[in-house]
């Protein structure tokens, strides 16, 4: 490689420059303020953790762990997610903290991501954890807490996707017993969204019409409540009718929580993540081509870290979520005071920008030596105050050779 | 116009087959409308726009959600590796994806390989252990191994035509292609009922066709 540019960054990380730092907290700020009135307490881990604990509990494929090595040669890992770190923290420094413990984070997280694929190789989350609750009370809570979020967040249309890990994998294992090849292709063919490639999977297998039938029908199991009904058909195996009633009983709290119309059931779904057990969701906005939240109960992942308990949680994915976010809607309402003086007017001057920050104003003060540079400040037709290409709420001005305000 | 379905339909080579399967789906879009040099049709009894793109951008437009669905080859599939749902074999534009070489051929030491599709090649090759260089070319690739550019190629087979008349030989089929419908992964969800109704219609005209 050649050597970079001076202005050169690597590929897949970012600037923020003030009007994109606006909105990232504003969105940060809206969403964990939601979170703490939920009753969740931010916590903060760090950036990097070791590659044997966290590194290898995470959910993301070993190739897109940003991995390094520290001064003796251990392998660490820049965090790829929040919620393996919060699992540690949950199982070893709130190991007395009793269950259930409810935790929020906005965090940078990495992917280490091909050369000049454009992706993002830092990005921010903003979620939320519950942890040491294993009902559909708990699942809708995390639901309805991410909805409040993405409304806070100011995103109007928006839609969570909801499914159950345990509900593909016990049909799959009822349908086709002790055929795990073939069921281990079928996810992998829907975790790849390839339906064309299922469908002729199923269409090849041994079994009778109408099994196959009932496996292609899995992929149109999408929609509100009626789908439950629609599935039990199907569903022999306890496991399966577990997931179904679960999901029955996640949808009731969800209505009473008067978000069901913001939900629609997808059976198909299958988790990206590998460490979910139950309950999946995502959430889609309007106008933006991938989700902007993913969450589901992980009930196995302390069990890695020494503390066994159910857990569920998710994540906003805010970078995604700065795009649909205007500007104006992000921006603080007041413009910024400018206060001039001189020499001789300076401390009444700082008294004023003092008096006036304690206010909550923003002030920008400026020093002016002569005349003629107070006349660089322009009073536009509508009425607006400008200078040098800044707009102001008002311009103060403290000098004893003119007296006057502008 | 938000609520409509925004079509990415693939310039060319199967545009034609493409339409009329939409027409006799009930979607009135006109079979020579590519060759006229508007890029976005309207058709507003249906509420769908279609964008008229060049093939191999169908699946980046749907993968970004600047297009809600497409229709693409799977060569275009394999080769892009998009992040799409692949909704639906259309059956139509068949050919297949074919490793081709001069009658006379032998391994060599350096084997090169020539093709439009490099990720397609690399990864065969990669599968069955075999080293190859592989040399991106952007059109004739017949023309390759005939002057000494590459010992192999690795292209698209429809008729063979073209293949014989440059006295080439298909050594094996990679893959067998035929159009796709394609859908982004967040119009699938917001745009569930008017995605999977179309889905519905061109599938049950796809049946009739292979009945």
């Amino acid at each position: 490689m050649t050597k970079p540019k001076m202005f050169e960054k690597p590929s897949g990380v970012r600037d923020y420059l003030p009007d994109a730092v606006t909105k990232l907290k504003y969105i940060e700020r809206q969403s964990l303020n939601c979170m703490s009135q939920w009753g969740y307490e931010q916590i903060v881990t760090p950036s990097m953790e070791f590659y044997d604990t966290v590194g290898m509990a995470s959910a993301t494929l070993d190739h897109k762990l940003f991995k390094l090595l520290n001064q003796r040669g251990t392998a660490m890992v820049l965090r790829s997610d929040m919620t393996a770190p919060i699992a540690r923290v949950a199982s070893s420094l709130m190991q007395e903290a009793e269950l259930p413990i409810r935790l929020s984070y906005h965090a940078n997280v990495f992917r280490s991501m091909e050369e000049d694929s454009g992706r993002e190789a830092e990005f921010y989350q903003t979620g939320a954890e519950l942890i040491g609750d294993a009902s559909p009370e708990a699942d809708a809570e995390v639901i309805a807490l991410s909805i409040s979020c993405l409304q806070a967040a100011g995103v109007k249309q928006f839609k969570v996707a909801i499914g159950h890990h345990g509900f593909l994998h016990g049909l799959l294992e009822q349908y086709l017993p002790d055929q795990d090849e073939v069921q281990h292709q079928l996810k992998q063919y829907l975790v790849q969204r390839d339906v064309v490639g299922y469908r002729e999977l199923v269409q090849e297998l041994a079994i009778d019409e109408v099994k196959k039938g009932q496996l292609n029908q899995i992929l149109r199991l999408r929609g509100g409540i009626p789908v439950i009904a629609e599935a039990r058909h199907m569903a022999q195996e306890e496991s399966v009718r577990a997931s179904l009633q679960h999901l029955e009983l996640l949808w009731e709290v969800l209505d009473a929580y008067g978000v069901a119309e913001m939900c629609m059931l997808d059976l198909s779904m299958v988790g990206d993540f590998s460490y979910y057990t139950g309950t999946i969701f995502e959430g889609y906005a309007a106008d933006q081509g991938s989700p902007v939240m993913s969450g589901g109960r992980y009930d196995n992942l302390l069990t890695q870290f020494g503390r066994p308990a159910p857990a569920t949680g998710f994540a906003l994915k805010t970078t995604r979520l700065m795009d649909a976010l205007r500007l104006n809607e992000a921006h603080q309402a007041s413009l910024p005071v400018l206060i001039q003086y001189d020499e001789w007017r300076r401390a009444e001057a700082f008294q004023e920008a003092a008096r006036l920050r304690a206010q909550g104003e923003r002030v920008i003060t400026r020093r002016v030596n002569e005349e003629e540079q107070l006349e660089e400040v322009e009073r536009r037709q509508d009425q607006q105050l400008f200078w040098r290409g800044n707009r102001y709420q008002e311009i103060l001005t403290f000098v004893r050779f003119l007296k006057e305000h502008v | 116009m938000q609520d409509w379905l925004k079509v990415a339909m693939p310039k060319g080579r199967i545009y034609k087959q493409a339409a009329s399967l939409m027409r006799e789906a009930g979607y009135s879009i006109l079979e020579d409308e590519d060759e006229s040099r508007k890029l976005l049709i309207e058709l507003p009894e249906a509420r769908m726009q279609f964008i008229m793109a060049k093939p191999v951008d169908v699946p980046t437009y749907v993968e970004y959600g600047v297009a809600d669905i497409g229709i693409v080859g799977k060569d275009v599939l394999m080769e892009e590796n998009r992040d799409v749902y692949e909704l639906l074999d259309l059956g139509i534009a068949r050919c297949r994806m074919s490793v081709i070489a001069l009658p006379d051929w032998e391994p060599g030491t350096y084997p090169r390989v020539a093709t439009k599709y490099p990720n397609v090649a690399s990864q065969y090759f990669r599968e069955r252990g075999q080293q190859v260089e592989v040399i991106k070319l952007n059109g004739s690739i017949e023309l390759a191994p005939m002057i000494g550019l590459a010992d192999r190629i690795v292209d698209m087979v429809e008729t063979g035509t073209t293949l014989r008349e440059n006295g080439l030989i298909e050594q094996e089929v990679i893959f067998n292609i035929t159009s796709r419908l394609i859908a982004n992964r967040v119009s699938y969800r917001l745009k569930n009922d008017a995605i999977q109704k179309l889905c519905d219609r061109l599938q049950s005209q796809i049946q009739l066709t292979r009945s």
